[in-house]
């Protein structure tokens, strides 16, 4: 970890709950900078580019800066006199059905996460997966994407994914593994596979679960064991404890008219939550003449995006929320009364009344759930609660468990070690996973693991774990291999490759097979004959072909199931919880690099974190008040002890979280991950322990004095202007439906001396809704694979110069401690009196005939005059040349239908011109106008809820239209009279009011 | 002392002045003259191909539809090259061992692509799009030239933007009735202007010349 150059200066935390005291809660803050108004907060809000952004800072030498300059000149005038390089066209032999050259073709397929699959369509040009769009027609997704999908190509494409079998680190072959293992096979063959375990992960593919079958016939005695960081294992225990059996448990927030969470992030990536996210947001939508919306109260310890959604947010430690769940449990009755002896502290004990009243009036339309970071006894609560209040069958509904075979994976993992340990393993095969790296920490996997006389381990990269095997198999990237998983509901995806494996990469069914004495068998035939062998009807190839086209097989979510009404265990004389001393450790995965397998992934390395947007590293996240009590600041480097074992992070202080915790994300700190997530963050791994794999007291903080910067986005573009995100709750609307529209002078169209345009045809436009918007960045990662957005670095990124397009600005309002938190999607508002077309020396930036705010990259030299006059901050600059032009696999990723921007040239947010190009044409061919609906902007497709609307303005009856005319319709900084293109909805919240004190609204 | 400047000096003063800004416009002139010269528009090149493939011999000689090759001209952005199996589809009977085909039969042999030379070469910040243009009259000859004169392909046009604007702005000086966009000595039977309104009219011909129409 390197120390810090950069000198901020120390928040005094008193100061700012007084100024926001004195605002009475009406202000809205970026951070706690914002609030104090430092001189670093002012620098990114009075200047575009923040003080030296623009110039060199690297250390350069006299010598290197003559050389470069020499050579820039050179070029210069060489370039001027070249001519174009001479391009060859290469056709196919014979061509393929289907391909139509220049036009792109889709396939449905899925992307698993934790074993839980979500079905895409993958945009294939050429033979090149470029781009991942949601398969309307998959349940879990309808349509939408999360950011871990829209990744998955730059995955696919990384430079670094291992490329060669390898043998102790040497070079080898695929046919010198089959040799290797060969003996070693025949020899548990004999003992009946006695020393033969295979480590995988989350497997909900059927396919997978019959070779697993097979593999039980000629090697009785060998087990599986499954074991990765992020499970619901705490849900199964729960549901285990409560009915008695395994479920797996769907909710239904269409029908949810309250929900309580408790601590569970149901709109953040796991399984369901894309549709969760629509389901639960359709439900919040206040359009003319309906004016229902559903509540949501959450309690988490950790502030996340369903709390951000929350019309009521308590942060509450981890330990105590059991107390809470199970005070909530005897109100409603039920569980027994003596079951709970001592009444909630303030300030839970008027929430519990709250909500519990909120529930009882909300009978079988409300819901209960519980995070997996919860123990199993605050599940089985859950359980209890939903059935008392007849939630289940309605709102919430069970089904069998989608893994293949259910297992508690800590415990899983500890089998294997105790294993290892007595000498019972001789070859352990690991299909994927990473868990010298992800496994707890007490339990010594990788000492253990060098104990085992052969290694193999099939894995994307040559990474922690690889390193300590014998073989390492590089392995078929999903968008490279045949496969089958299950969705959150159960319904299966099979999943067809996009390309042959691009470095001869296997999938965990090939390496099976070959365990299997098949070696020679692919993938395509595992998968095909295990269907093949399910297929009961007349014509298979028909049900084959449906299900590749549709991607899913029809019927094959699981059914509802009975269970037994649930019991919880008492408390049976343990003390109830008793505010817990100390401070306590929280584990959570990271929302972009998850627990670590997207480490290496530069997109989502430099994808702000919804909450904290920090880049590029995790911290040890406190709440304000404990960072007081401490005394300690941002990027103040701490050592984090806790039972015996200790690792250094940066403090960052987060309001709204819980006081006396501390989170840490998983998923950083890793050493082998690759050129871009090497050496990124600090290892939580190394404090986690399987008895508190989620949280835990007893952890000490000692600062050291030293300092480490931290990049963060929250203060870039800030813009300045008043009632930038416009809030009001439901009660007010109804009262006041105007409201929105009084908070801001507009000024008469005609104030200009802009001229003015008229557009016959199309006016495209886009309204964003904000009462939608969860946050989940989803867009800003379709964006940035649609349109060729190149990463910049941690240093880059401490300078304001990321290169989104789009982004999602996070806003608070209210208290230190538990502020509501907004966020609003920013993106290049195509201005009708645009300031930034009418600065421009060159005319790189000018008007289109549709009102886009065309740039024009080839014209463009670089003033950034543009920049400078746009008042929303969403224009960028490539200050480097940032594209990698080089390395080869990286040009098979890019959209070939948007140019790739070099240095010195300004971009902005298009609206997608090349998906209106696309449009138009193919309208125009058919002689007819686009139709509302023919343009999808990529971050409209991606996005989960459907907050972002695009379309023709010029179109009454288009959606976008509509939605302008709503009364909740706002322009942001109307007052300048840009007029913009792109407008808000703005948000409503439905409190309490039991919970809310009666206050003025601004 | 005598004068240093003699009367006769104010005359080549006036002359050198006249003479500089003579000289500058010559010079613009210059270098916008070898803008559009074929040096940097390479118009006019004939480009050597791996195979002296004969669009004159093809397409007068034999008579074969430009859609025959160029499949996708009519649906997708780019016209599309012939993949080899196309040549030989005819040429396993005729010419089948014709050694001036031998790079064909070779990439059939081999499965490797034939490697053309692109004559039609685009900066690649434009995205020119072949299906519109066809669907809209605009003739291939219009941009291609008379290729059933070429015995081998050079470039007609410059490609420059000021090319392309031409027509993007007076499309009716181009455009031709649909059924002739494929036909290489079409020529109009009326007025080409009186014609040309009349189907931007029909064809619903939108003047587009916003830059994001090609450049995005």
């Amino acid at each position: 970890m390197k120390p810090s150059q950069r000198q901020t200066t120390p928040l005094d935390l008193g100061a700012l709950r007084a100024r926001l005291q004195a605002e009475q809660g009406q202000q809205y803050w970026r951070s706690l900078e914002e609030v104090a108004a430092t001189r670093e907060f002012a620098e990114f809000l009075y200047r575009e580019f923040p003080h030296q952004a623009a110039e060199w800072h690297d250390p350069v030498s006299r010598r290197r800066f003559l050389q470069l300059m020499g050579a820039s000149l050179a070029l210069a005038g060489l370039s001027a006199c070249s001519r174009q390089p001479e391009e060859h066209i290469m056709p196919y032999v014979r061509a393929p059905e289907e391909m139509v050259p220049g036009k792109p073709l889709f396939f449905a397929t899925a992307l698993p996460l934790g074993g839980i699959a979500n079905g895409v369509l993958a945009e294939s040009h050429m033979g090149r997966p470029t781009k991942i769009e949601g398969n309307p027609e998959h349940p879990a997704s309808l349509g939408a994407t999360d950011v871990f999908a829209q990744a998955a190509v730059l995955s696919l494409y990384d430079p670094d994914r291992s490329q060669v079998v390898s043998n102790a680190g040497r070079i080898s072959t695929w046919s010198a593994f089959l040799t290797a293992i060969s003996a070693a096979l025949e020899t548990q063959r004999l003992k009946k596979g006695a020393g033969l375990r295979v480590l995988t992960e989350t497997v909900t593919s059927l396919t997978l679960a019959a070779q697993f079958e097979a593999l039980r016939t000629t090697f009785p005695l060998a087990a599986w064991h499954q074991y990765e960081p992020v499970t619901r294992d705490t849900a199964r225990a729960g549901a285990r404890l409560a009915l008695g059996e395994e479920v797996n448990t769907i909710y239904h927030f269409d029908k949810a008219d309250v929900i309580l969470a408790l601590e569970a992030d149901f709109l953040s990536p796991g399984p369901g939550s894309l549709r969760y996210a629509r389901d639960f947001t359709a439900k919040r939508q206040v359009r003319a003449g309906h004016t229902a919306m559903n509540r949501l109260y959450v309690i988490e310890s950790t502030p996340s995006l369903t709390g951000a959604m929350a019309d009521h947010c308590l942060p509450l430690r981890p330990s105590m929320i059991a107390a809470f769940a199970r005070a909530v449990a005897r109100e409603l009755g039920a569980i027994a009364a003596h079951d709970m002896p001592s009444e909630m502290p303030e300030p839970q004990a008027p929430w519990v009344r709250a909500v519990v009243r909120d529930l009882q009036q909300h009978r079988q339309t409300s819901v209960v759930l519980v995070g997996e970071q919860q123990p199993p006894v605050v599940h089985a609560l859950a359980h209890a609660v939903n059935h008392a209040l007849g939630n289940v069958g309605n709102t919430v509904v069970y089904t069998a468990p989608v893994e293949a075979q259910p297992v508690d994976h800590l415990e899983s993992l500890d089998a294997l070690v105790r294993d290892i340990e007595a000498g019972k393993v001789d070859m352990l095969v690991m299909l994927g996973g990473n868990p010298v790296y992800t496994a707890p920490a007490n339990l010594h996997f990788s000492e253990w693991l060098s104990k085992v006389k052969l290694r193999v381990h099939l894995g994307l990269y040559e990474d922690e774990t690889s390193a300590l095997c014998h073989w390492h198999i590089p392995e078929a990237h999903a968008l490279e291999a045949w496969s089958d998983a299950r969705a959150y509901d159960g319904t299966v995806s099979i999943m067809q490759p996009l390309i042959a494996p691009l470095y001869g990469g296997k999938s965990a069914h090939e390496l099976l097979a070959a365990l299997l004495g098949q070696p020679e068998r692919s993938g395509y035939a595992i998968v095909r004959d295990y269907w093949q062998s399910q297929h009961h009807g007349e014509n298979f190839e028909r049900f084959w072909r449906t299900a590749l086209h549709d991607g899913l097989v029809p019927d094959t979510a699981l059914p509802h199931r009975e269970t037994k009404s649930p019991s919880v265990p008492t408390l049976a004389g343990e003390q109830p919880a008793a505010a817990p001393q100390g401070l306590e450790l929280i584990f959570r995965p990271d929302p972009t690099v998850w627990d670590g397998r997207f480490a290496n992934n530069g997109w989502l390395q430099e994808l702000p974190k919804p909450l904290t947007k920090l880049t590029w590293d995790n911290a040890a996240l406190l709440s304000p008040a404990t960072a007081e009590r401490l005394g300690l600041r941002n990027e103040e480097v701490v050592e984090l002890r806790y039972q015996g074992r200790t690792v250094r992070a940066p403090v960052w202080l987060l309001p709204g979280q819980a006081d006396e915790a501390v989170t840490i994300h998983l998923g950083y700190g890793r050493w082998r991950a690759g050129k871009v997530g090497t050496g990124t963050g600090f290892n939580a791994y190394a404090l986690r322990t399987s008895e508190a794999p989620w949280f835990g007291s007893g952890l000490e903080i000692h600062p050291t004095g030293e300092r480490y910067a931290l990049a963060t986005t929250q203060h870039h573009h800030s813009m300045e202007g008043r009632h930038l995100v416009r809030v009001g709750t439901l009660e007010h609307f109804l009262a006041q439906p105007h409201f929105v529209h009084d908070m801001a002078h507009m000024p008469a169209p005609e104030l200009t001396l802009y001229p003015q345009h008229a557009y016959e045809g199309s006016a495209w436009g886009m309204a964003i809704d904000l009462n939608a918007c969860i946050g989940c960045n989803a867009c800003t990662i379709a964006c940035q694979a649609e349109n060729n957005i190149p990463i910049v670095g941690k240093t880059e990124v401490a300078r304001g110069r990321e290169m989104h397009w789009l982004r999602i600005d996070r806003y608070y309002k209210g208290t230190l401690d538990n502020p509501e938190t907004y966020h609003q999607v920013v993106l290049c508002m195509h201005c009708e009196n645009a300031p930034c077309e009418v600065v421009c020396p060159v005319a790189a930036t000018v008007h289109s005939s549709e009102g886009l705010n065309d740039m024009v990259y080839n014209r463009c030299v670089g003033t950034r005059y543009c920049s400078n006059n746009c008042p929303y901050k969403v224009r960028r600059f490539n200050f480097l040349q940032y594209a990698d032009d080089q390395t080869p696999s990286l040009k098979a990723l890019r959209n070939p239908n948007v140019t790739v921007r070099t240095r010195g040239v300004m971009e902005k947010c298009t609206y997608c011109v090349q998906r209106i190009n696309v449009a138009r044409i193919e309208a125009e061919k058919e002689n007819r106008h686009i139709r509302d609906g023919d343009v999808v902007t990529a971050c409209q497709a991606a996005c989960p809820t459907g907050a972002i609307v695009f379309g023709n303005i010029n179109d009454p009856h288009s959606r976008v239209a509509r939605l302008r005319g709503e009364p909740l319709h706002y322009s942001l900084l109307a007052e300048l009279n840009t007029r913009p293109r792109t407008t808000y909805l703005a948000k409503l919240r439905n409190p309490n009011p039991a919970l809310t004190p009666p206050q003025e609204h601004g | 002392m005598a004068q240093i400047f003699r009367p006769s000096t104010n005359t080549f003063a006036r002359l050198s002045i006249f003479g500089a800004v003579f000289l500058l416009a010559v010079l613009a002139w210059v270098v916008l003259a070898v803008n559009r010269s074929p040096y940097v528009t390479e118009a006019g090149v004939v480009r050597r191909q791996p195979v002296p493939f004969s669009h004159k011999h093809h397409v007068s000689g034999i008579g074969i539809d430009c859609r025959y090759c160029h499949t996708s001209v009519e649906e997708s952005a780019v016209a599309g090259i012939p993949p080899t199996k196309t040549c030989m589809n005819c040429h396993t009977q005729i010419w089948a061992e014709s050694p001036m085909l031998e790079p064909v039969r070779t990439s059939l042999r081999t499965d490797t692509s034939l490697a053309w030379v692109r004559v039609h070469d685009l900066p690649d910040f434009v995205y020119f799009d072949h299906s519109i243009h066809v669907q809209k009259g605009m003739g291939c000859v219009t941009c291609h030239g008379r290729v059933d004169e070429m015995p081998l392909m050079w470039r007609q046009q410059s490609l420059l933007m000021e090319w392309c604007l031409a027509c993007h702005r007076e499309p009716e000086r181009f455009v031709r009735p649909r059924a002739f966009v494929f036909s290489m000595d079409w020529k109009p039977s009326e007025d080409q202007l009186t014609l040309g309104r009349k189907l931007v009219q029909e064809y619903h011909i939108a003047k587009r010349t916003s830059c994001s129409v090609c450049h995005r």
